[in-house]
C-alpha cells in the first residue's frame, strides 16, 4: 500500500481522517499515484493538477525520501520506499503565506 | 413568520446567518469550507434550500458546492471550467496580448425558474452554465467571441465577470458585466451579446467613450423595471433606462463617486444605494466615516445614512458582491465589509446594526427571503 499525506484542506475535502492508502497494480509511478489518489477521492480531481492537461497546479508541490519530486515527469518511478510502504508520498501546499 | 438567511462569503470560509422577519436576533453558522475563499454563494429563486457556492484557493483551484438544504449540508459537484474552442488573447496590464486562463469563479446566479440551472461568472471573464445543478459546465462562447474580446484586458482585481442579472419579464435577456470591459447584454439567451456601454466614460483607457474596456464595478435592476439600470462604475455612479442602450451620470452630491457595490430597494425601485469609497488607491471611506448613500429619486440627490455606523477611524472596503437586500414589507439592507462586519438596516437604511463583528475579509452577501 502507498500512504499519501495530503495538506490538511485537500484531508478536509476529501474527509479522510488520516493519510490516503492507495493500492497500485504494478510499479508506482507520479502520475499512476495521482491517478489512482483521484479515482479514489473524485472530489480531489483539478484541485492536485489539472483536470485537462494534467499539469501541477503552480504551488502544489510532491516530496518523497527528502527529495523534492514536483518536477518529475509523470512517468518517474517513486522511490523504493514509497512503492513499499515504509515511507509516504507527500502532496505539499507550497509556503507562500495566507 | 417569514425570515431571512444571509450567505456569506469570505477569505477564510462561508457563513449563514439566519433571523425571523424582526431581524433583531441572529443565529450564526460556519465557517463552512473553513480556510478557503469563498467567493459568492447563492440561493435558487425557484427553491431557496438549493445553494450554491464558490470555494477556491490559490492553492488548490475552484470547487463548487451545493446545497439542497439551505446550507446545513453541502455536496461538491463539477469544477471543470473548459473555455470553448481555442481561448485566445486578451489584453494584459501593460496592453500586450495575454492568453485567456481560468483562475475562479467569481459568481454564480441560479436561474429563477429552474433550480438546476445556474450561470458561473468566472476569471478570466466569460460565462459558464450548467443545468444539472452544477456537475457538467459550458461556456457560452458567444460573449468572448462576439468581437472585443481581445480588447478586454483585468482591473485590479482581475479580468472577472461579476455580475450577471437575469431579466425576470423576458427569458431571453440577460445582462452581464465584467472588470475591466464594461457591460454587456444578450437578447438571445445567450448566444449573441452585444456591449452596452454607451455613455461611460473612463479615463484609464486610450479612448475615454470606447465601446468596451469600462471597469463596471456592479449592476442592479429591479425586477419590476428590467430596463432600468444602475451601475456604479469604477468612478461615478450610473443610470440607463433603455436597458443599457444608453448611461448617464447620477452621482449627483455623493462625496465621491467610486465605490464598489449599488443595490436597489425591493419595493421602492427608486431608491438606489451606493457605498463611496475615497479613491481607487484609497479602497476606504472618505474621513474614516462609513456611510451608506441612499437616493430616493434614482440617483442625483443622495442622503448620508450613518446611524449605526462607525464615523471615525473606520478605513475598511465593501466589495463588489457584498450588498443585499431582502424582500420583507420594511425592506432590509445588509453589507459586509473587508474589516468582516456585516451590517444590516431592517429599516431601509435609516438605523444600521452589525450582524457579525469578526468575520474574515467578506467578500460577498447575499439574502433569501424565506416564507
Amino acid at each position: 500500500m502507498i500512504r499519501v499525506v495530503l495538506p490538511p484542506h485537500l484531508r478536509q475535502l476529501a474527509q479522510l481522517e488520516g493519510d490516503a492508502m492507495l493500492e497500485i497494480q504494478g510499479e508506482p509511478t507520479l502520475g499512476s499515484v495521482l491517478d489512482a489518489l483521484e479515482d479514489l477521492y473524485p472530489v480531489l480531481r483539478g484541485t492536485i493538477r489539472d483536470q485537462v492537461t494534467k499539469q501541477r497546479r503552480p504551488f502544489v508541490r510532491f516530496f518523497a525520501c527528502q527529495e523534492d519530486l514536483s518536477h518529475e515527469p509523470p512517468d518517474a518511478r517513486l522511490p523504493d520506499e514509497v512503492a513499499a510502504g515504509t515511507e509516504p508520498f507527500f502532496v505539499i501546499g507550497a509556503m507562500a503565506g495566507g | 413568520m417569514s425570515g431571512v438567511r444571509a450567505l456569506v462569503g469570505t477569505r477564510k470560509g462561508a457563513f449563514i446567518l439566519t433571523s425571523d422577519g424582526k431581524r433583531q436576533k441572529w443565529d450564526v453558522s460556519g465557517p463552512h469550507f473553513g480556510g478557503w475563499e469563498i467567493y459568492h454563494l447563492k440561493g435558487s429563486p425557484a427553491d431557496p434550500n438549493r445553494l450554491y457556492a464558490s470555494q477556491s484557493s490559490g492553492w488548490f483551484g475552484q470547487l463548487i458546492q451545493r446545497s439542497n438544504d439551505g446550507g446545513k449540508t453541502w455536496e461538491t459537484v463539477g469544477n471543470n471550467f473548459v473555455y470553448d474552442g481555442v481561448p485566445g488573447t486578451h489584453q494584459w496590464y501593460d496592453g500586450s496580448p495575454h492568453p485567456w486562463e481560468f483562475k475562479r469563479v467569481w459568481h454564480l446566479e441560479p436561474s429563477l425558474t429552474d433550480p438546476d440551472t445556474v450561470y458561473a461568472g468566472i476569471e478570466d471573464a466569460a460565462l459558464f452554465s450548467s443545468s444539472d445543478g452544477g456537475q457538467n459546465w459550458q461556456e457560452l462562447p458567444g460573449l468572448r467571441g462576439h468581437g472585443s474580446g481581445p480588447q478586454w484586458q483585468p482591473g485590479a482585481g482581475g479580468l472577472c465577470l461579476h455580475t450577471i442579472i437575469i431579466d425576470p419579464s423576458n427569458a431571453q435577456r440577460m445582462f452581464i458585466a465584467i472588470s475591466a470591459a464594461g457591460a454587456f447584454r444578450t437578447d438571445d439567451a445567450g448566444k449573441t451579446w452585444q456591449p452596452i456601454n454607451r455613455g461611460l466614460r473612463s479615463e484609464g483607457i486610450p479612448d475615454p467613450t470606447a465601446e468596451v474596456g469600462h471597469c463596471v464595478h456592479r449592476i442592479a435592476m429591479h425586477r419590476s423595471r428590467p430596463n432600468v439600470l444602475f451601475m456604479q462604475k469604477h468612478w461615478d455612479v450610473m443610470r440607463s433606462d433603455n436597458a443599457g442602450g444608453s448611461w448617464e451620470e447620477v452621482s449627483g452630491n455623493l462625496p465621491t463617486d467610486f465605490g464598489f457595490v449599488i443595490d436597489i430597494h425591493t419595493q421602492e425601485p427608486e431608491t438606489i444605494y451606493v457605498v463611496p469609497i475615497k479613491s481607487d488607491s484609497e479602497h476606504y471611506p472618505p474621513d474614516g466615516k462609513l456611510r451608506v448613500y441612499r437616493s430616493r429619486t434614482g440617483g442625483r440627490e443622495w442622503e448620508a445614512l450613518t446611524k449605526g455606523l462607525p464615523q471615525s477611524d473606520c478605513y475598511v472596503n465593501v466589495l463588489r458582491d457584498a450588498m443585499a437586500v431582502d424582500s420583507l414589507d420594511s425592506c432590509g439592507v445588509y453589507f459586509g465589509t473587508t474589516g468582516g462586519q456585516v451590517y444590516g438596516s431592517a429599516d431601509a437604511g435609516d438605523t444600521w446594526a452589525p450582524i457579525v463583528r469578526d468575520l474574515p475579509a467578506v467578500l460577498s452577501v447575499e439574502v433569501q427571503t424565506l416564507p
